[in-house]
């Protein structure tokens, strides 16, 4: 089982990182039907929440009750919950779209950009502590950021910083992961040499970043950017524990909210919104993977082959 | 009934120490709130205008709201409803204890309203003028606000309890809608006999049903008195209420559902969940949760523990109140009042919300309203003959947010094991008492 597995990328002459993406699939590998099995299993374990969310998403609140949830009901009501999604409450479902965007963009951007800076100067600088600083990232990289959000709320709290939006986007901004990623493919993917060459022509070190090492980089940072993205959007604890104004709510609380309307008395049961509500949450993510698919698979192997 | 002072002090330095450890700061104490304030003091706040927060997931409050800003045009009302139950109940306890973000005008159910103000955590309304008006309301919401001369909220709906049921699976099986407990027991059997995939009700131990059923029953297992609290479950209320539901359970004729998931709205919607007793604000998720089954479902007066008996209870139902923090105070009171005691009251009703007030439940176009949902029947005339029935001398605990919370751990056993349930509530019993006792109550053995 392990030959055929790891055998492809080792064999690969094409220059890696930029590897297109059928080079990475092995030629022929015998077939496996136990992996066979599993893969289909796995495949079907992953697509059916999905089927079921695209599905029920077209039902009324009584074609959710009245019909099986594999198969859809007889009324057709997408186009309905889409806009009534949008509507109800004055369009506070935009509010929180809009919410979410902002904390992606401030939160993961600035995550992205804090890793991009820091794993090069790890990878290509030699600075004394270097190796505490290694310890210190792999250690964050293990500890959850769900087991942090407690004692960060604490000290925020003190600082008077809960219920702002800096409650969200300020954690957010710390990534050990995507730094540990930045760092082994700076290393990899930026010969020391060609840094050396650039400052032998006189480029200042910011000169040498932007224009040398930069571009390089791209495919590293867009993996660490989905990352972080990923992360963001579907944060659902940190907020939850952060925000107490619903209109700073992200997506995730809000379609919480949603949900547990129907356990309240003279509430309003939109079991309906809440479920084309995570369809339209989840759309943007599923965009961003289809369009960024290639840089977030060589990514992934970044480092993992050593030449 | 006269304590001695140092034990009702060590008692509240204990208590401002509870989870929603209200700030003892100088403006809830009792001295400066016993100042009354004149109806000439409103008014001239709803002059003067200003904003106030209001924390309240009732979805009516929404047109009181802006009815009242359109009345006070000087007044701006930011209602926050996004939060509710447990929740609601965190972040409220959490903003009284930092002394920050606190809501000036916030919806607590009448089960926790002892909670917050035994902590000094609400306003005393009667100085307001709130304690003219308990006329206005019907006695059990009256009683759960009120706490000698002092009123810690505004009832804004109650919930006289009601049997729900549903007459097609009933016609069906030609069963006889159940007015004791006894018939209910029979016909529990009768209806799983006939479809097996069909139960009279769904449990899987809820507190506030179960202290709701207490309640009806006659038992009344907790004595309040300031900080001094007796619990006590073995009473022969209970031992009715116990008898009948530990067949229910032993014979399996209970659905295995949880209250107000997805399971329970189709539950209730296909006919295979036939009664639900509860109260009378049930219609509105009926309408919304189960709209399937429109027709199908109608409402009776509660099945009786003695034949003849007419004994009701309240289940759910909540008030507005003032967070002792809350800012605003009078502009908050007279919201409270338009929409709990005044004007608002007509709008909620009108939205579907089933009153707290006398004058509403009394009124005869109230009672004549025909509920298309209960296949035109004048569901508010049982409603309100189970309001006027229900016995004001019922107490929740002050910790009763925290008694519900382990309720599972203890009598919801007997749901799910071979526990029984008089055990469970004894268990409950030792588990509420030694909790109460860790935060300082003098309990009543």
């Amino acid at each position: 089982m392990s030959t055929s597995v790891t055998a492809s990328p080792a064999k690969s002459t094409a220059p890696k990182l930029r590897t297109p993406r059928k080079k990475h699939t092995p030629g022929k590998p015998k077939r496996n039907v136990l992996l066979t099995v599993l893969m289909g299993l796995m495949v079907l374990y992953t697509v059916v929440p999905l089927i079921w969310l695209v599905i029920n998403s077209t039902k009324t609140q009584t074609g959710l009750a009245e019909s099986n949830g594999l198969w859809f009901a007889h009324d057709f009501a997408l186009w309905d919950n889409v806009r009534d999604t949008f509507t109800y409450h004055d369009g506070i479902f935009g509010r929180w779209l809009l919410n979410t965007l902002l904390y992606v963009v401030l939160g993961a951007g600035g995550a992205t950009l804090l890793a991009v800076l820091g794993g090069y100067a790890l990878a290509k600088f030699d600075f004394p502590g270097k190796r505490a600083v290694f310890a210190v990232v792999i250690g964050a990289v293990a500890v959850p950021g769900t087991a942090l959000a407690v004692p960060t709320f604490l000290m925020f709290s003190k600082m008077g910083l809960t219920d702002t939006p800096w409650a969200v986007i300020i954690p957010s901004l710390v990534s050990p992961f995507g730094l540990y990623l930045m760092w082994v493919f700076a290393a990899e993917a930026i010969p020391t040499e060609l840094l050396e060459a650039a400052r032998m022509d006189g480029a200042s070190e910011v000169r040498t970043f932007f224009r040398v090492a930069l571009p390089l980089l791209a495919p590293g940072i867009v993996t660490v950017l989905l990352f972080t993205t990923v992360a963001t959007w579907n944060n659902y604890f940190l907020p939850l524990i952060m925000l107490k104004d619903p209109d700073w709510y992200p997506l995730t609380l809000g379609l919480s909210a949603w949900s547990s309307q129907a356990q309240t008395i003279g509430g309003d049961v939109i079991f309906n919104l809440v479920i084309t509500g995570s369809l339209l949450t989840i759309l943007p993510l599923i965009a961003a993977f289809l369009f960024l698919q290639k840089y977030w698979q060589s990514g992934l192997a970044a480092g993992s082959v050593k030449e | 009934m006269r304590r001695s002072t140092s034990r009702v002090l060590r008692g509240l330095a204990l208590l401002s120490t509870l989870a929603l450890g209200a700030t003892a700061c100088g403006s809830s104490d009792d001295s400066s709130d016993t100042k009354a304030v004149s109806a000439g003091d409103i008014q001239s706040a709803l002059k003067k205008g200003g904003s106030i927060t209001v924390w309240a997931w009732e979805p009516t409050l929404k047109s009181v709201a802006a009815d009242f800003e359109k009345k006070y045009p000087k007044v701006k009302i930011n209602l926050v409803s996004e939060r509710s139950g447990d929740k609601h109940y965190t972040a409220l306890s959490n903003a009284i204890s930092a002394g920050k973000g606190v809501p000036d005008v916030a919806q607590v159910e009448y089960f926790a309203l002892g909670q917050y103000s035994l902590t000094k955590g609400l306003t005393d309304l009667a100085p307001y003028g709130a304690e003219k008006l308990a006329s206005k309301f019907t006695p059990g919401p009256w009683n759960a606000v009120s706490e000698g001369d002092k009123v810690y909220g505004l009832p804004m709906d109650s919930g006289p309890m009601a049997l729900f049921y549903n007459k097609k699976v009933f016609d069906k099986y030609k069963i006889a809608v159940p007015t004791t407990w006894d018939e209910y027991l029979d016909a529990a059997r009768k209806l799983h006999k006939a479809d097996p995939k069909a139960y009279i009700a769904n449990d899987l131990g809820d507190a506030g049903f179960t202290t709701s059923m207490l309640w009806q029953a006659g038992s009344r297992p907790y004595k309040v008195d300031g900080t001094k609290v007796a619990i006590n479950f073995d009473d022969a209320g209970a031992k009715k209420f116990e008898t009948v539901w530990q067949k229910l359970i032993d014979e399996k004729l209970l659905a295995p559902v949880s209250g107000w998931t997805d399971d329970w709205y189709k539950g209730l919607g296909d006919g295979t969940i036939a009664t639900l007793a509860t109260g009378a604000w049930m219609p509105a998720n009926f309408e919304t949760g189960v709209p399937n089954a429109k027709g199908d479902w109608r409402a009776a007066a509660m099945p009786a523990w003695t034949k003849g008996d007419k004994a009701s209870a309240e289940n759910g139902g909540s008030s507005l109140a003032l967070p002792a923090l809350g800012k605003n105070k009078e502009l908050s009171y007279a919201f409270v009042e338009y929409a709990n005691a005044g004007d608002g009251v007509a709008t909620r009703v009108s939205e579907g919300a089933f009153p707290a007030t006398v004058a509403e439940l009394q009124d005869t176009a109230f009672k004549n309203k025909e509920f298309p949902y209960f296949g035109g029947q004048k569901a508010n005339e049982i409603f309100a003959e189970s309001a006027a029935n229900v016995a004001d001398d019922w107490s929740y605990l002050p910790f009763q947010p925290y008694a519900n919370s382990i309720f599972n751990d203890t009598v919801g056993k007997a749901y799910v094991s071979s526990t029984k349930l008089a055990d469970g509530l004894k268990a409950w019993q030792e588990a509420s008492v030694k909790y109460g006792e860790e935060q300082g109550f003098t309990i009543e053995k």
